[in-house]
């Protein structure tokens, strides 16, 4: 008898904690029931299972004591829905962790830039917090975040942690509402004034595609080496293992060799329409 | 699976031979798959007989076209390649990877135990494409225990050397044929002289050279030997078709925003069925199925195209939603991105995508408008 391999048989785990973040965005602790998956590294992402729906993608937001997968899910599609409806005791399957990580240490002894856009910042989280568990190996380390309105902002609670660990966090949106006080307009505009130095700068981006885009250019025009940016891109992920072909980017598949890529590899990529 | 010069020299064996090499191989426990005329084609299915295999029939290709004719003699292995490959048996079309019940805790049990063992596959008469076809599948699919890989362990592979390439084949200009270069137990080449029709047997591995002892026939003559060799070197110069030489890599990078996608996008009805003919295509998607209680689970693989436009679906669209896009995927990936991912090219030769096209799309003319459209920017 030949057993599925484990790249293709989920992992059982229990949703721990929930934390419901805006009105279609949750973030689960899950337990592992049996035998967890790999430690991931951050920028790695799972395949999460919802009971007889689907799987789908999703970039770890964390990793926690007792091999506790910290996964942030925004409700876009059935499998999402189901998942963010998940109940602590539930039951979610989990295969991984796959594919690269942010490659943090490009940053050692230079200034971390951290550019999010909306549900980008669940997958940068970790960058935030190993940035500033390992403060004194960076300069400066500052975390742009943009959503469209203050109510699609996550991990609110975090940020003034964040900021008081010595972040320095710049937060805008889109549109305001009354009551407001902050930033209005898009992320990619707080980029020009936070770059202190660009040769001395590595950059860390995730977001919607043109918006990973916007800011890549604006980085690299303010002189930020394009190999010293790492983005983190989407593509329909379905098998994690480089064998069922779907998550393709010209040479790249992104399940493995991705999801974060430089910027000087992505270039290239993603500015050819339908690729 | 290695050629190795230590094996016995070839033999020379009878169409009856080939009756002994079907017995031998089911004596070893094989399932032998073999061309057979079934339905206007010839297929690839389990045979019950050696007297199954398609003796006196060729076929006529063309784009878009493909008729079964009678042939003036009774040769067995004179026709090309035909709908089918062999990846239906190594990587079949649909398969389930594992099931789950809920249980009454609101958890759920998974079962990855599939149904009995891996087959043990014989397959007999695969040509020299093919059999580079088979070796690039398994550069993606034989990951370590995987039910592709069992299988693949098992296979038992009969090549035959290819006389007769096809109006449609351009194997020649693509390295891959006509002549078989290792990767096989035994190799055939089929010998219609004034001797009468014989095969000129020759082993590639040890489990072939065990098999081989068991054929009788004679050591074959190095005269014979040298006609085999000459009607291979006489196959390679009648090629159907041609693939432009050069850098086909480089040229379908250089190629990602010409606009004769366009013009493929005006013909190509996006159809798929290059994907599923091809012998390399291996993409799949995964599908999760309950039954109505809603307590058993399922997950199936099953074959994919990329010309499906569910392919590329991320929440709020597909990325590649023109056709054109989804040719310019297929072609840029079989003769470019595939060296970038799994080290070669992901075309063999086979003709099978021009022949299964229903406009007749022939990728090596695409090509030639690919170079000549760089030709005329640069």
């Amino acid at each position: 008898m030949t057993a599925v391999p484990p790249p293709m048989r989920p992992a059982r785990y229990v949703v721990a904690g929930r934390h419901a973040e805006t009105h279609d965005t949750v973030t689960l602790m899950l337990r592992p029931v049996e035998s967890p998956i790999d430690p991931p590294r951050p920028g790695q992402f799972t395949m999460l299972y919802a009971f007889g729906v689907g799987e789908v993608p999703v970039s770890l937001s964390g990793f926690e004591r007792g091999h506790v997968l910290v996964q942030t899910i925004r409700a876009v599609g059935a499998v999402t829905r189901a998942l963010c409806a998940a109940a602590p005791g539930d039951m979610i399957g989990v295969r991984g962790p796959f594919g690269t990580d942010w490659r943090l240490s490009i940053a050692d002894g230079r200034d971390v830039l951290i550019v999010a856009g909306g549900i980008g910042l669940a997958p940068l989280r970790s960058v935030v917090l190993t940035a500033l568990d390992q403060r004194a190996r960076y300069d400066r380390v500052v975390l742009l975040v943009g959503s469209r309105s203050p109510d699609d902002l996550i991990f609110t609670r975090e940020l003034e942690t964040w900021q008081r660990r010595g972040a320095d966090v710049r937060v805008t949106v889109d549109h305001g509402h009354p009551g407001w006080e902050g930033h209005v307009g898009l992320v990619t505009g707080l980029i020009e004034n936070a770059i202190a130095d660009p040769a001395d700068t590595a950059a860390f981006v995730c977001g919607p595609e043109i918006m990973m885009r916007l800011s890549a250019d604006i980085l690299v025009h303010c002189g930020v080496p394009a190999s010293d940016i790492r983005v983190s891109l989407e593509r329909n992920m379905r098998c994690g293992a480089a064998v069922c072909g779907h998550c393709q980017l010209g040479p790249l598949l992104l399940c493995r060799d991705g999801p974060v890529v430089s910027y000087a590899e992505a270039a290239p990529l993603v500015s050819v329409k339908e690729l | 699976m290695t050629t190795d010069t230590n094996f016995p020299a070839p033999r020379l064996i009878g169409t009856e031979g080939l009756d002994d090499l079907y017995q031998a191989l089911v004596a070893e426990g094989y399932r032998v798959i073999g061309p057979t005329v079934q339905d206007g084609a010839i297929v690839l299915r389990e045979l019950r007989s050696a007297a199954e295999l398609p003796f006196g029939w060729g076929v006529r290709l063309e784009p878009g076209g493909y008729r079964l004719r009678r042939r003036d003699d009774q040769a067995a292995f004179a026709h090309s390649a035909g709908p089918q490959s062999w990846k239906q048996f190594l990587h079949p079309p649909r398969e389930r990877l594992w099931s789950a019940v809920r249980t009454p805790d609101g958890g759920f049990d998974l079962s990855d135990q599939p149904e009995g063992e891996p087959a043990r596959y014989a397959f007999l008469g695969v040509r020299p494409c093919d059999l580079r076809a088979i070796a690039i599948q398994d550069r993606v699919l034989a990951q370590p225990g995987s039910r592709y890989a069992a299988r693949r362990a098992r296979l038992f592979i009969v090549a035959v050397n290819c006389t007769e390439p096809g109006e449609t084949c351009f194997c020649a200009s693509m390295g891959t044929g006509p002549g078989a270069e290792g990767g096989y137990d035994l190799a055939l080449t089929e010998l219609m002289e004034d001797g009468g029709h014989r095969f000129l047997v020759r082993a590639g591995s040890a489990p072939g050279a065990a098999v081989l002892g068991k054929l009788g026939g004679e050591q074959a003559d190095d005269a014979t030997v040298g006609t085999a060799q000459s009607a291979l070197e006489a196959a390679a110069d009648r090629m159907g078709r041609q693939m432009p030489a050069g850098d086909l890599r480089e040229l379908m990078a250089d190629s990602r925003q010409a606009a004769h996608w366009d013009d493929v996008a005006a013909r190509c009805l996006t159809c798929g069925n290059c994907t599923m003919a091809c012998p390399t295509c291996f993409c799949t998607a995964v599908e999760d199925t309950t039954d109505l209680t809603g307590d058993h689970a399922e997950r199936w693989e099953r074959w994919d195209s990329c010309f499906d436009l569910d392919f590329s679906y991320l929440h709020g669209g597909s990325i590649r939603r023109s056709g054109g896009s989804r040719y310019r995927q297929w072609l840029t990936h079989k003769l470019g991105t595939w060296h970038d991912q799994f080290g070669s090219s992901g075309c063999v030769g086979c003709g099978r995508c021009i022949v299964w096209c229903p406009v007749g799309i022939d990728l090596t003319e695409e090509v030639r408008a690919l170079h000549a459209e760089r030709e005329r920017e640069s």
